[in-house]
Formats: C-alpha cells, sequence, structure tokens
C-alpha cells in the first residue's frame, strides 16, 4: 500500500501504520450493518441548477508567468523543473 | 496581560470609529499587528505576519475615506487567515513541513474578495497539517494553545483562527471545514465558526484536503460579524466550477431579533449517552429558544451512528489523491538524498507528511485499490446518500436542526494523539452536516462546570444561511442582553 502511496516508510512506521489502519478498518466496517441495495451513490452535494451554470466562459486569460510558476520549485533550469533521472539505464 | 486593542471591537464600530476619526485603519492595524506579535507566544495561533501587506491595505482604505469614498464592508478590520488559504507573496504552510518556504504566486478568490472590502490580513494561522486533524495538535510547527486553558487543545483543524478570535489577536477570521474543522474549533474556543452551504464560498485557492466536502467559512466574535464576512467571501467564482450562482442575500439586514413561531427540530440521536457537562448548556440553549418563540420539535437523523466511517472512508479516498500533488517537484521541499525520480517522490514524501496525512494517504489508496473500491468508496457515497435524505427530511418540518457541536469540551494536549479512532470520534455531531452539504455554524452557548465553552450547533436547509444566522443571533441577544 505504501508503494501505491509513494510512501517510503521505515520498518516503525509500517508496524505502526499496519496496526492503526486495521482498527480504522474494523471501524469503518460498521457500515455493513446497513442495508443499501437501491440507493444511489452520492459523489457530490447537488442543487436545483442549470446544467451549464458551472462552466465558465471560454476565453483566453493571460497565464501564469514562467517565473512565477517555478518559483516555488526547489530544482529548476531554465524555466523548467528539474527531476532526477526518470529511466535507469 | 495588557488588555487587547481590538477588546470589543466589531465591524460596525470599526467603520463608525473609522468615518468619525477616532483611529486610522493604519493606527488600528498597527496596534493589532503589535499586540498578536507579543502574545503570540501565549497560543502560537499564528505563523507567519504580514504585515506589509496588511499596512498597504489600511493604508488604502484610510485614502478612501480621505477622499470621501466608501472604503468596503470590512473597511480597516483585522483579518487572520488559515495557512491552507493561499496568499500571494505571503509565505503558506498548510501545517506541513513540506511547504516551509512556499510563498503562493496567486491569491485566493475568498482573499481576493476580503481585501476588495478593506479587509486587512494580519497573518496566516496555525492549523493541522493540510487540515487534517481535529486538535490542531497534527501541525508541523507545534500545537497551538486554547487561550481559554492554555494546557488544552483549541479543537481543529482551524485551531489556530479560532484561538485568533478569543485571544482578540483579529476581530474575525478565516477557516476551511471539512468534518467540522471550523465549528469544533468555535466551540472549543468559545466563538462563533460558519460552515456555509457547498459551493456557497468558493475553494479557488484553498488547498484541497478532500473535494466534495471542503468549505471556507468564517469566525467571529458576534454571529453578526460571522453573517457580514460570510456576505463578502460568497458567491459565484469563474474561477470554481463547485461554486453556485444563487444570489447571496445581505445576512446581516435580517437579523432582527425576531424568531416568533420558527420550528426547530432537536435530533434525538445527538442526545444520547451525552455528558451531562455539555447536555445541559445545550438544552438550557434550547429552553432559551422556546422562550423566544421558538417551535420545538423532536426530529430523527437515523444514520448518525454511521457517520463517521463514512465520512472517513471518502475524506481519506479524496485525501490521498489530492495530496498526490506534492512530489516534490513543483512546490514543496525535495528529500537530499534521492537518485531516481520514483525514490524522490518516495522519500520526499516521507521525510515530508507527518503521520496523520500518512494515515489517510495509505487508509484512502488502500479504500480505492482495485477489489476494495465497492466495498468501500462506493459503499459510503450510498451511506453518505441516506444522511443526506435525512436531513432533507427532517427540513420539511422544521427550519433549523439544533444540538451539541461536540460530544466533549477541549480536551488535555496529549490526551487522545495515540487513538486515531478516539480522535475521529470527536467529530461526531458536525460530520453528518458536512456530508449533506448544508450550511451549519457553532455558537457559544456557555461552559462546563470547570468553565469550558461549549458550542451550540445549528444546521439548516441548502442556502438557508439566513435562517441560521437569525436564530443564532436572536438566540445570543438573549443570553448576552
Amino acid at each position: 500500500m505504501a508503494e501505491l502511496a509513494n510512501l517510503a516508510l521505515s520498518e516503525h512506521e509500517v508496524a505502526h501504520m499496519a496496526q492503526d489502519m486495521s482498527s480504522i478498518l474494523t471501524y469503518i466496517n460498521k457500515l455493513n450493518e446497513l442495508d443499501t441495495s437501491g440507493v444511489e451513490p452520492m459523489a457530490q452535494v447537488l442543487f436545483e441548477q442549470d446544467e451549464t451554470a458551472t462552466l465558465r466562459v471560454d476565453e483566453v486569460r493571460p497565464p501564469l508567468a514562467n517565473s512565477d510558476a517555478v518559483g516555488s520549485a526547489p530544482v529548476t533550469s531554465a524555466g523548467y523543473f528539474k527531476v532526477p533521472k526518470v529511466i535507469e539505464r | 496581560m495588557s488588555m487587547s486593542p481590538l477588546e470589543g471591537l466589531t465591524i460596525d464600530s470599526i467603520r463608525a470609529s473609522l468615518l468619525d476619526k477616532k483611529f486610522s485603519a493604519e493606527e488600528l492595524t498597527k496596534s493589532a499587528l503589535a499586540y498578536a506579535e507579543a502574545e503570540n507566544s501565549k497560543t502560537n495561533a499564528f505563523l507567519t505576519f504580514s504585515p506589509e501587506r496588511a499596512l498597504a491595505t489600511a493604508r488604502a482604505v484610510d485614502e478612501k475615506i480621505a477622499r470621501g469614498e466608501d472604503p468596503g464592508k470590512l473597511a480597516g478590520v483585522p483579518v487572520a487567515v488559515k495557512d491552507v488559504i493561499v496568499t500571494k507573496g505571503v509565505r503558506t504552510t498548510c501545517g506541513s513541513r513540506l511547504l516551509a518556504q512556499y510563498h503562493p504566486p496567486y491569491d485566493a478568490t475568498a482573499i481576493v474578495r476580503l481585501e476588495q472590502a478593506g479587509g486587512v490580513i494580519i497573518g496566516k494561522t496555525n492549523c493541522d497539517e493540510f487540515a487534517m486533524g481535529s486538535s490542531n495538535e497534527n501541525s508541523a510547527y507545534g500545537p497551538v494553545r486554547n487561550p481559554v486553558a492554555l494546557d488544552r487543545v483549541p479543537g481543529g483543524s482551524s485551531g489556530g483562527s479560532a484561538a485568533s478570535v478569543a485571544q482578540k489577536t483579529s476581530v474575525v477570521s478565516l477557516g476551511s471545514d471539512t468534518g467540522g474543522s471550523v465549528r469544533q474549533p468555535a466551540s472549543f474556543c468559545g466563538v462563533s465558526g460558519v460552515t456555509p452551504t457547498y459551493g456557497r464560498v468558493s475553494r479557488y485557492g484553498l488547498t484541497a484536503y478532500a473535494s466534495s466536502l471542503d468549505h471556507i467559512g468564517p469566525f467571529a466574535s458576534t454571529v453578526r460579524d460571522a453573517a457580514k464576512l460570510l456576505e463578502v467571501i460568497a458567491g459565484k467564482d469563474p474561477m470554481d466550477a463547485t461554486s453556485t450562482s444563487a444570489p447571496v442575500p445581505d445576512y446581516a439586514a435580517a437579523l432582527d431579533g425576531n424568531v416568533k413561531g420558527m420550528k426547530i427540530g432537536v435530533p434525538k440521536e445527538f442526545f444520547q449517552g451525552l455528558a451531562e457537562e455539555t447536555s445541559k448548556p445545550v438544552q438550557a440553549a434550547i429552553d432559551a429558544m422556546k422562550a423566544i418563540g421558538c417551535e420545538v420539535h423532536e426530529v430523527s437523523l437515523p444514520h448518525l451512528d454511521y457517520a463517521i466511517a463514512c465520512y472517513y472512508i471518502i475524506a481519506m479516498a479524496e485525501a490521498s489523491s489530492n495530496l498526490a500533488r506534492f512530489d516534490g517537484v513543483r512546490y514543496t521541499s525535495r528529500a537530499a538524498s534521492a537518485a531516481t525520480l520514483a525514490d524522490m517522490y518516495r522519500v520526499t514524501r516521507d521525510e515530508g507528511f507527518g503521520a496523520e496525512c500518512k494515515r489517510r494517504i495509505l487508509l484512502g489508496t488502500y479504500v480505492l485499490s482495485a477489489g476494495y473500491y465497492d466495498a468501500y468508496y462506493v459503499k459510503a457515497q450510498k451511506v453518505r446518500a441516506l444522511i443526506a435524505q435525512d436531513y432533507a427530511k427532517a427540513f420539511e418540518t422544521v427550519e433549523a436542526i439544533v444540538s451539541p457541536v461536540s460530544p466533549f469540551p477541549a480536551f488535555k494536549i496529549g490526551e487522545k494523539v495515540d487513538d486515531p479512532v478516539a480522535m475521529y470520534l470527536s467529530d461526531i455531531y458536525t460530520i453528518t452536516g458536512s456530508l449533506a452539504g448544508v450550511p451549519c455554524m457553532s455558537v457559544p452557548c456557555g461552559t462546563t462546570p470547570d468553565g469550558l465553552p461549549v458550542g451550540l450547533q445549528i444546521a439548516a436547509k441548502h442556502f438557508n444561511e439566513t435562517g441560521m444566522f437569525r436564530l443564532a443571533d436572536a438566540y445570543e441577544r438573549r443570553v448576552t442582553g
């Protein structure tokens, strides 16, 4: 699970998290007491609203300046984000 | 301790004093900043002060007044802002060490609106890391101490914003609420806190935790000030597709103290097993509402017992995907040791996130993974629909639902940190309203025998903030005289 979540946990953390996860999972299994057949899942709070009411006007706007966009990145070069090697040889 | 220069000040009284030239916005800002900086070591409520920005806004307010122009609805009001809401050029940490040096390149819409109305942002407040917590103990910058009792938590996750209003280091503040993160700290610190209808306030610039549940909401010492701040920040924003176009009423204009004949519902499930120190002041508040003419009815929200399990599945699932953006590439610090891209992600995130964020990312990843998605995530979405139906049904017969905010008052720092499930249970009464997306607020309703504040929760139908505020204000008038 830690690998899927891109977290490099220490051995100590793995033990601790496994214990917490098992107690939380035990707790959330409580939902199985409820019969939800025939209930539509609710992904979002929805109101009576025109279907296109949430669409903004599609117009060109000035973008963030490049220097602002990369300004908080830890490593940049020539206006680009820089990352370690992606493909190992 | 010297008295706060903000003691007793409200949005209306500051405006009147500015127009009468009793003090200038610049003078008020300077004394507010000096006091807040001097008092901060007591509570750790602020992480960053923004004097330059505050003074620039204050001077603009003074210039408007000098020119005879309207200085705006929040003219000169010192405001504190939770550090999960981005402020251009002012450090925004989200309570995380990953963002210790993040200076956002833009302002959240709520920030833009607040400053356009003349509100003066004096600083950014401490909170649980990425708004995940109920005690403010999950901040990488140390816990906030409750100004009412310094050995206790202020609640969370917007602990610093609640503490700041209670400590009078700001007049009003902004927090964010996903499962109770405005209402619960408001109740712990003895101030008013509002979670508006889902979509009422733009979340553009609010760092996302659980997007189907996140709200920005105000804190204030009075119901009227909370209503005034909400009016300023509410309304459609083209930058947030989930913000709604429903018109924003003048909430404060409706606060006439008259709630004769208003039907209010008391959900019986919210009182089962509730300790007397909390149930007594809440019951007294309900009696006071009766005395001012409300009709009290018993209602039922039968799925209360399932709300926490439902909420944590949905919130953790959404959090695990929202927090994927903190990857060491764009705006966070990066682990120095990583040689490859995959290592950089893993080590940066392991070093940067605190335990609670990791716990929620892992659980969220689990409930969304193949084979478990239907059993957990879809199941929780179905239970969410049942909870929303409970509210819709109750609001067929009553205009407002009143209940406790939290099952217990502010607890001691360290008391619940080792038991995540016990910590999650502190959100039991606030979570149902969050899942249904209805407006809810906490208004102070007295104290426990130990002198700790207790909050009364008032919930109303979608977009009926006016009814919620009217009831809260009428109650406040009754008890404060």
